[in-house]
C-alpha cells in the first residue's frame, strides 16, 4: 500500500511532514485564539449583565 | 440583498456561523482525498520520479500564497474606500494564512530543489519574488501588532498590502516576465497542452480545492475572532471608564 519512494523518500516525507506541521500549527493558533477570545467575551458580557 | 450588507458584523457572524460547518466538511474531504490520492495512488513522473508527489502540497500552497495576497489587496482597498471594518479584519485574518502558505511553498520548493536542481535555493525570479512576498506578509503582521489604535493600524497595513501586491503579481508572472531562472512554468494551465497529465492533474485539482477550503475555514474563524476581539476591547474600555 505504501508507495515506493526510492532514493527520494527523505525529500518527499520531509516535505509532507513540514507542510503538515506548519498547517497544524496554523490551525491550532486560529482555533485556540478563537476559543480564548470567545471565553473572554462571554465573561465580559456576563459582568455587564450582572451590573 | 446587496453584497455590502455582509459588511455588517452581525450579519457576517450569522452567515459565517451557518456556512462554517459545511466548509470544514469540504476542507477535510477534499484535502484528505487530494493528498491521499496524490501520495498513495499516483505513479512516478518520467522527468521527476517520485518527487512529483510534492506538487500536491507545493502547487496549492504557492497558488494560495499569491491569491491570499490578492484577496488582501481587494479587502484593503474596500477598507480604504468604503471603511467597512469587516473587510479590514478579513485582511488581518488572512495574513497569517498567507504567510504560512508562502512558507510551505518555500520549504517544499527548497526540499524538492535540492535533489532536482542540486541546490536548496537559487536567486531565481520566481523564488526571489516569493521570498520578498513572505517578508511583506511578516511586515504586514508586525505592523498590525505594533499599532495600538485599530483604525490607524488598518489604514497603514492596507497601504502596505497595496504596495506588497506588486510582489504577488511578480511571483505569479515572474516566469513569464523573465525567461531565465530554474523554476519551470505553471503546472496548471487553461491550455490542455501545457497541463500536467490527467493522472497528476485530477488529484492536484482536488488538493487545490482542499487547500482553498482550508483557507476559507481559517479566514472565517479568524475574521469572527477579530470581530469578537473588537467587541471585547470596546467592553473592556467601557468597564475601565
Amino acid at each position: 500500500m505504501f508507495p515506493e519512494l526510492g532514493k527520494y523518500a527523505v525529500t518527499i516525507l520531509s516535505s509532507y511532514g513540514a507542510a503538515i506541521g506548519i498547517l497544524a500549527v496554523l490551525i491550532a493558533v486560529y482555533v485556540l485564539r478563537n476559543a480564548r477570545i470567545r471565553r473572554a467575551l462571554a465573561a465580559a458580557e456576563a459582568r455587564k449583565a450582572a451590573r | 440583498m446587496s453584497f455590502w450588507e455582509f459588511a455588517n458584523p452581525a450579519r457576517f457572524m450569522r452567515l459565517s456561523g451557518r456556512i462554517l460547518p459545511w466548509l470544514v466538511a469540504l476542507a477535510v474531504l477534499s484535502l484528505g482525498g487530494g493528498l491521499i490520492w496524490g501520495f498513495f495512488l499516483t505513479p512516478d513522473a518520467d522527468q521527476f520520479g517520485s518527487t512529483v508527489k510534492i506538487i500536491y502540497i507545493h502547487v496549492p500552497s504557492a497558488f494560495l500564497a499569491i491569491n491570499i495576497y490578492f484577496m488582501m489587496f481587494v479587502t484593503s482597498l474596500i477598507w480604504l474606500i468604503r471603511r467597512h471594518h469587516v473587510s479590514a479584519l478579513a485582511a488581518k485574518a488572512a495574513a497569517p494564512i498567507g504567510a504560512a502558505m508562502t512558507l510551505v511553498a518555500l520549504v517544499t520548493g527548497a526540499l524538492w530543489g535540492q535533489p532536482m536542481w542540486g541546490t536548496w535555493w537559487v536567486w531565481d525570479p520566481r523564488l526571489t519574488s516569493f521570498l520578498i512576498m513572505f517578508v511583506f506578509y511578516l511586515g504586514y503582521l508586525a505592523l498590525w501588532a505594533a499599532i495600538e489604535e485599530p483604525d490607524k493600524a488598518a489604514d497603514l497595513t492596507s497601504i502596505l498590502a497595496l504596495v506588497g501586491s506588486l510582489f504577488a503579481v511578480l511571483s505569479r508572472y515572474a516566469v513569464n516576465f523573465w525567461n531565465q531562472g530554474l523554476h519551470q512554468g505553471a503546472s496548471l494551465s487553461m491550455d490542455a497542452e501545457e497541463n500536467v497529465s490527467d493522472v497528476f492533474w485530477q488529484p492536484l485539482v482536488l488538493s487545490i480545492i482542499g487547500f482553498f477550503a482550508l483557507f476559507l475555514v481559517l479566514l472565517l474563524i479568524g475574521t469572527r475572532t477579530e470581530i469578537r476581539s473588537r467587541r471585547l476591547r470596546a467592553m473592556l474600555m467601557q468597564e475601565a471608564n
